[in-house]
């Protein structure tokens, strides 16, 4: 929280994008979560992706439900609709206004209580759907909003701010978002813009269902010894496995990696997304390998980060039910009321 | 890059662009804040113990700092500073309690100020408090020197003038006014404890070019002109007018010109506009009233016919970029021009003249015939005789003389004390107090104002032409001044980085509007430049940069477009950023302001 307000003004030399606009547009009201809080850097890197990315504001929803991390959509793009929903019911409303208009950038920022506890049920069902989307979820462990009572992301032995341990086992919703169908699944830290940019920009250009899970320390909750979600817990235990770069379409590719582990996965609007495997022979495209992958170093008590597997050809919600092409306001009365003869015809079928 | 010592007193001095432009040092942003709390007494007590004249100042300073303003570099116009110092000495209460006590028993120690001009007035005003016995010497009759002979009502009225010249000759200054000096050698016969020469450059330059002497009656020198109109010696001038020069004395000629008289007035300027040594400001007043100025017209001859002057032939040339980047003038092909005029001031420059020092005094002169000194004690080759203001490196301005003093004060101090004038010198400072009063609680005003610069109030033109002692410029009244406060920036509230404290969770990256915050791998500070969230491109202002961090890498400043609003620390979690007023010591006998700002 910040009494006083962001200056309009901005650096002289500021970049504009192809739309005139600064990364200052991109920005939202400011915040009012606590100093430090990993969440703002998450709503930075949104902005940062969204400006250089050129995209415009207008054309985005941003979807939430409760928790600290669901008022961060209030932080950035505010020139762009948005729906903030029930606690935990964030999917199923942005399930609706996906289906009603698929051709909006949809960003939905949950967090971990409400999408791991109050909103389990509706992560697991969004993820299977494989709305098209971009589905990040604040992770901090904790719920910071209420004093800081352990979270279901939360690691067993993890302990409070008081030293009590967390008796309980952690929800892995990578690993949910694994099992049941998201088809771009990556997991980055708040702490480490570098990697989380490109992973933003490649999940709003991903055609599907991408989850992004950032691990994002809450200051004031969960940020000491002992946490395993604290900025140096994180910094000490997660290693990048792919580092993905995106690169809009028709711009050069500079590599900067050796060329040998490097991948180049074609997006649909022609863009490229270009994988750096920073880990041995780990197959980004094999769905198993990635959860086990993932599990494994789980249990070691590291953190596993970077795109973890994508599918780009995998097909989201409108193409599994066929739905129209256009989005429903788009839709002329001569579309929604064809006549009582494509009425008789569609009667006719059923008989 | 090393990490910053901000304990150098100069590093955040620098960050203080006014400050550090300014040759006095005044701590600009600090009396702005007290004008916004409307303690304008207090605001110019810390003027006057810095640059001794702030309600003349306030009005006819050169302003160097305004051009090295922060915003002029964050958006356009910088702020009125001198106007804001004019506030606090328009609206100030009563100074008495402030004064320094002047000790009636004396310490023994006679001082000569020679010229009473304002470093002689503030090398008084330094020296009294401590007890020395100063005398002070002057040709004209009354003190002030090119303050009052040189600077015309219409900008400086005769009451501003006085009160702050009589402020400081009341401290107890024994006057010797009327008192035309002769002879150095004879001076130094009255054997003073030291000698301070003050005595400005006096002498205006003139143009030797054919008619020159024919018509010498119709042509004056600028400054001498000046100075015959200020002590009531001469009150019109007749016909058509070119002042010659582009200079502010050429500006003060042509606008006295206009209000004693003159069927009209023209400024020719050898140079091109751009380049004229005037203020921006006082072009702007003069060609506001009306007055034409005519650019790179070198001029050529004097016309004149039976001894009377017809007019004078300008030359036409153009300015072009030279191999050293200045300009240089080349002819433009157009003809001659000629323009009439029955009287011309030349106001083309001036130069320090000391034909009453004998060249065997004691004293050497360098080959342009100034006095040899050393810079940081003023110090000439006698040792007991120092120079400062226009007499010590040539034509400067006001300020720059308050700032001579301050060091020829230290000099002569520590001289009359048996110590070694550099050894002996008190070193320069720097304090850092937070200004965090509590959460969200700043002791100063840390949101930016986007407001554009205010205008200052004129007089009306026609009355203002007709009378030269009617001020042009009204100045802001206080709420005005309160507006034009608040568009000062505060940049010696430093934002102050301790890196120990550092969780690098990017807050104040993320929150900063300028762009101004970066934690990269370190590097020289060329390639640092160039990879910063802005690349900071101004090689002028310094990169802060922090000690190492916990992930190797290091907090980069790039303090040139910082806006001190303060919400990187707002932002940080962990007060590893803090904003703390920084306050220079800037050294100087007696410092009497302090209880008055604390």
């Amino acid at each position: 929280m910040t009494f006083v307000a962001k200056p309009r003004i901005h650096h002289p030399q500021l970049p504009v994008n192809e739309l005139g606009l600064t990364r200052r547009d991109y920005e939202g009201l400011v915040s009012t979560l606590c100093a430090g809080c990993g969440h703002d850097s998450v709503s930075a890197a949104v902005v940062q992706a969204c400006a250089e990315m050129a995209l415009p504001p207008h054309r985005f929803a941003k979807m939430s439900g409760i928790g600290c991390s669901s008022k961060t959509p209030s932080y950035f793009l505010d020139k762009s609709h948005g729906f903030n929903s029930v606690h935990g019911r964030m999917p199923s409303v942005a399930t609706g206004a996906n289906l009603a208009n698929r051709d909006l950038f949809f960003i939905g920022v949950s967090g971990d209580g409400d999408s791991a506890s109050i909103g389990l049920g509706q992560f697991a069902h969004i993820v299977r759907r494989r709305i098209n989307m971009l589905y990040i979820v604040d992770n901090n462990g904790t719920y910071g909003l209420t004093k800081g009572q352990f979270s279901a992301t939360n690691d067993r032995g993890s302990t409070s701010k008081k030293g009590v341990p967390n008796l309980y086992e952690p929800i892995d919703l990578v690993s949910m978002a694994l099992q049941i169908g998201a088809s771009f699944v990556a997991r980055s830290f708040s702490g480490d813009k570098a990697q989380l940019v490109p992973l933003i920009k490649a999940g709003l250009k991903h055609h599907g269902m991408a989850f992004l899970d950032v691990i994002s320390p809450c200051v004031a909750f969960n940020n000491h010894n002992g946490s395993t979600k604290s900025f140096d817990y994180v910094r000490g235990h997660s290693g990048p496995f792919v580092h993905a770069d995106f690169y809009p379409p028709g711009e050069e590719i500079t590599a900067h990696y050796d060329p040998g582990a490097t991948e180049d996965v074609p997006m649909p609007d022609g863009s490229t997304l270009r994988l750096h495997k920073l880990n041995g022979d780990y197959d980004v495209h094999d769905r198993v390998g990635a959860l086990e992958t993932v599990q494994r170093y789980q249990e070691k008590g590291e953190v596993v980060t970077g795109l973890l597997y994508v599918d780009p050809d995998a097909a989201d919600c409108h193409e599994i039910l066929d739905t129209v092409d256009v989005p429903l306001n788009g839709l002329t009365e001569a579309e929604l009321c064809p006549g009582s003869a494509a009425l008789e015809q569609v009667n006719q079928s059923f008989r | 890059m090393k990490p910053t010592n901000v304990l150098d007193p100069n590093y955040f001095h620098k960050v203080v662009d006014c400050q550090w432009a300014c040759p006095a040092h005044t701590p600009v942003p600090e009396y702005i804040r007290l004008i916004a709390q409307e303690r304008y007494t207090e605001a110019y007590m810390l003027n006057w113990d810095s640059n001794v004249f702030p309600g003349i100042l306030g009005r006819t300073c050169d302003r160097p700092c305004e051009p090295a303003c922060r915003r002029v570099r964050t958006e356009e116009k910088p702020v009125a500073i001198c106007r804001l110092k004019r506030v606090a000495a328009d609206h100030k209460g009563d100074i008495t309690p402030y004064m320094p006590p002047v000790p009636t028993r004396k310490n023994g120690k006679r001082i000569a100020l020679l010229g009473s001009g304002p470093a002689s007035l503030a090398v008084a005003r330094d020296l009294l408090p401590l007890g020395y016995e100063v005398h002070m010497f002057e040709k004209d009759p009354a003190g002030g020197g090119m303050m009052r002979s040189q600077i015309p009502a219409f900008r400086l009225p005769a009451d501003v003038l006085e009160e702050e010249v009589d402020l400081i000759l009341d401290m107890g200054v024994k006057c010797h006014f009327g008192y035309e000096i002769t002879s150095m050698k004879d001076m130094l016969a009255l054997d003073y404890d030291a000698y301070f020469v003050g005595t400005g450059a006096p002498r205006g330059r003139d143009l030797d070019l054919p008619g020159r002497a024919e018509v010498d009656e119709h042509i004056h020198i600028g400054i001498d002109w000046l100075a015959s109109v200020a002590f009531g010696h001469r009150n019109s001038i007749a016909g058509k007018v070119i002042v010659m020069g582009g200079g502010n004395t050429a500006m003060d000629c042509c606008r006295t010109s206009k209000r004693l008289g003159a069927e009209n007035v023209t400024v020719v300027v050898r140079s091109a506009f751009e380049v004229m040594k005037a203020s921006e400001w006082e072009k702007e007043d003069a060609m506001r009233e009306g007055i034409p100025i005519v650019n790179n017209r070198p001029p050529k001859e004097f016309v004149h016919e039976n001894g009377k002057l017809k007019g004078v032939v300008f030359g036409c040339v153009k300015p072009v970029e030279g191999e050293n980047g200045r300009l240089k003038y080349v002819p433009s092909g157009e003809p001659d021009v000629f323009l009439e005029a029955d009287k011309i001031l030349m106001a083309i420059g001036q130069e320090n003249h000391c034909p009453w020092i004998e060249r065997d005094a004691g004293i050497q002169f360098d080959k342009w015939d100034c006095p040899l000194l050393d810079e940081v004690t003023l110090q000439s080759t006698h040792p007991k005789v120092f120079f400062g203001g226009d007499s010590a490196f040539g034509p400067e301005n006001i300020i720059w003389a308050s700032a001579h003093a301050h060091q020829a004060a230290i000099s002569i101090h520590l001289l009359c004390q048996g110590k070694d004038l550099k050894a002996d010198r008190p070193p320069e400072g720097v304090n850092l107090v937070s200004t965090k009063m509590g959460l969200h609680e700043w002791s100063y005003d840390a949101e930016h104002d986007p407001s554009a610069r205010y205008l200052v109030p004129h007089a009306n033109k026609k009355q203002s032409l007709g009378n030269i002692k009617i001020e042009v410029e009204l100045g802001f009244d206080r709420r005005l001044g309160a507006r034009e406060a608040q568009r000062c920036l505060n940049c010696d509230v430093q934002t102050v980085f301790t890196d120990r404290l550092c969780i690098e969770c990017d807050a104040c990256v993320d929150i900063c509007p300028m762009d101004c915050i970066s934690f990269t791998a370190n590097g020289e500070e060329e390639d640092l430049r160039q990879r910063l969230m802005a690349p900071a491109q101004n090689t002028e202002q310094d990169l802060y940069v922090s000690g190492p961090l916990p992930t190797e890498r290091v907090m980069v400043k790039d303090e040139d477009l910082c806006l001190h609003c303060g919400l990187c620390a707002e932002r940080c979690p962990t007060n590893a950023w803090d904003m703390q007023r920084s306050v220079v010591h800037i050294p100087q006998l007696g410092s009497y302001a302090g209880e008055a700002s604390a």
